[in-house]
């Protein structure tokens, strides 16, 4: 199996069901562990970093909840295939820039995949469509207790689960929601709520500098501490926050049916009618003018497209996805082309 | 806990940027926050911000005037230095090696020192011979309890109470 499968391969957290998916695109859980006495990928030397990535591919794809995989070394695929997985959030940057020795192992439906060799030797992500944080644990403590039984994890009672960052030591997870904004900052209350949010000993990402509303109103929020609280009650206190963060983009939707009806409807159908009609288009126009789409379609106000259409829209448009499905390496030009093609094609349901 | 960059207001806003593959993670004030968000050229690294909060804790005391901790972690050779620099330890055993100031740093990003959550299931406890680890860490965390409450350090008592209940927990799924 190559890369090339994931394209063909139906992905579970884009589905567009499971629990509010109307606001929330998709819940993830981030597990990090580590081998005792090994060196850390960023102080290991080669032949302790090759170590470490045989013993644990060995052991992630020997799990039966692994199976079946798709094992990608990151220094054996080329520049495209690399932005590919980090378009479908299956590794991160740090992972594609730096590939010797790094590994990813990618489960049914790309619901688990697994890092190696990252900051962490392990890191183990579990994604939802949908608010199903709960589910993402279940699977995770899962894989976590069939991983156990084939790798001695370092753990100290006192500080549980030891991390190359003190800031992920103790459970090492990371829980997050990918959240959808658009009625929050269309009425100017997104940056309020958010800091509220922070104020909670939660990390808000999207809101300074790496780009807030261009980027399709999404908003990942996300537990910050690691150490001192069981996984299920930093999951239960992210939830409850979560929970709120829901309400009010509902009632920003309500307020702006009543109050600005003609207003919002004229920017989802322009939206959808720039979408279904533009022969060129980028990436960041594609973005906003997906979100205001989404946003008529989580309404009731455009009933031709389902929800998955458009969530997988969000990914395909991208440029190194746009390259795989074309086969070939694309200029920027030639990929607005393409893009406004794919839109055209998929909004038409063909 | 306060602002990084002012020192002086309490950081509500905490953000998590990744600027050349470089984690950096940044606890500000408002005022600072907003500063921040209209200079996007300016940047930290994780590094800078660890070595901030551990600094103080670089030289503790040694009571009684004891061997100074050790500087260089026995299995992987990182000095608590080049962790500073770094900010990402060299292996599991730096937690050891560098325990004197990573206690009071884990504190301070976590408010909390005792982990409460999933630790390796019974059935492997055994073979892990952490059994007999929580045994003795449970009949040491008790002798420590008893002093800090004679020392009226009821900070360290809370913890150490937090520990024994974590330890009392797990050894009893354990006798299961």
């Amino acid at each position: 199996m190559s890369v090339d499968h994931l394209l063909k391969q139906a992905c579970e957290w884009l589905k567009g069901t499971g629990p509010n998916s109307d606001i929330v695109m998709s819940s993830r859980v981030r597990v990090a562990r580590n081998l005792e006495k090994l060196p850390f990928s960023h102080w290991a030397n080669k032949k302790q970093e090759k170590e470490t990535m045989e013993r644990l591919e060995d052991a992630v794809t020997g799990v039966e909840l692994m199976r079946p995989s798709l094992s990608v070394r990151m220094a054996e695929i080329d520049d495209v295939d690399k932005q590919f997985l980090l378009e479908r959030h299956l590794v991160s940057r740090e992972h594609i820039t730096h590939p010797e020795f790094k590994s990813v192992v990618v489960g049914d439906r790309e619901i688990i995949s697994v890092m190696i060799n990252e900051e962490d030797h392990l890191r183990v992500q579990v994604m939802q469509s949908g608010f199903n944080l709960q589910e993402c644990w279940r699977i995770a403590s899962r894989l976590d207790d069939a991983l156990h039984k084939k790798a001695k994890f370092a753990f100290s009672s006192e500080w549980g689960y030891l991390t190359a960052c003190p800031t992920n030591a103790g459970t090492g997870l990371r829980a997050s929601v990918m959240l959808h904004l658009p009625s929050l900052v269309m009425t100017k209350q997104v940056s309020r709520v958010l800091q509220a949010i922070t104020k909670l000993g939660m990390t808000a990402r999207g809101l300074y500098g790496e780009g807030t509303e261009a980027e399709g109103n999404f908003f990942q929020i996300s537990n910050q501490i690691t150490l001192g609280s069981a996984e299920e009650d930093i999951i239960d206190n992210l939830e409850r926050i979560i929970r709120q963060v829901i309400g009010h983009e509902e009632n920003a939707r309500k307020t702006l049916m009543k109050q600005n009806r003609e207003v919002l409807q004229d920017k989802i159908w322009r939206a959808n009618g720039t979408l279904r009609s533009a022969y060129i288009i980028n990436t960041k126009e594609t973005m906003s003018l997906l979100s205001m789409v989404r946003l008529g379609v989580d309404m009731g106000l455009i009933g031709d497209i389902d929800r998955r259409a458009v969530n997988e829209l969000f990914i395909l448009t991208q440029p190194a996805h746009l390259q795989k499905i074309e086969g070939k390496v694309l200029s920027s030009a030639q990929r607005d082309v393409k893009r406004a093609n794919l839109i055209r094609r998929r909004l038409e349901g063909r | 806990m306060l602002c990084d960059e002012c020192g002086k207001n309490k950081a509500t806003v905490h953000l998590t940027e990744i600027v050349n593959e470089q984690v950096t993670k940044l606890n500000l004030c408002e005022a600072c926050a907003k500063q921040k968000g209209s200079d996007a050229e300016q940047h930290f690294g994780i590094a800078d911000l660890l070595s901030a909060l551990s600094d103080v804790e670089t030289h503790p005391p040694v009571p009684g005037g004891g061997p100074a901790p050790k500087n260089k972690c026995a299995n992987c050779g990182l000095s608590y230095e080049d962790f500073k620099k770094i900010g990402r330890l060299g292996c599991s055993d730096c937690y050891a090696a560098f325990r004197v100031s990573l206690a009071p740093l884990l504190k301070r990003i976590h408010g909390a020192q005792q982990h409460m959550g999933k630790s390796p299931s019974p059935s492997l406890l055994k073979d892990l011979k952490l059994s007999d680890k929580f045994h003795e860490e449970l009949v040491a965390a008790k002798e420590a309890l008893v002093k800090a409450v004679r020392a009226e350090e009821f900070e360290e008592a809370a913890t150490l109470r937090d520990k024994i209940k974590f330890l009392e927990k797990k050894m009893k799924e354990n006798g299961k």
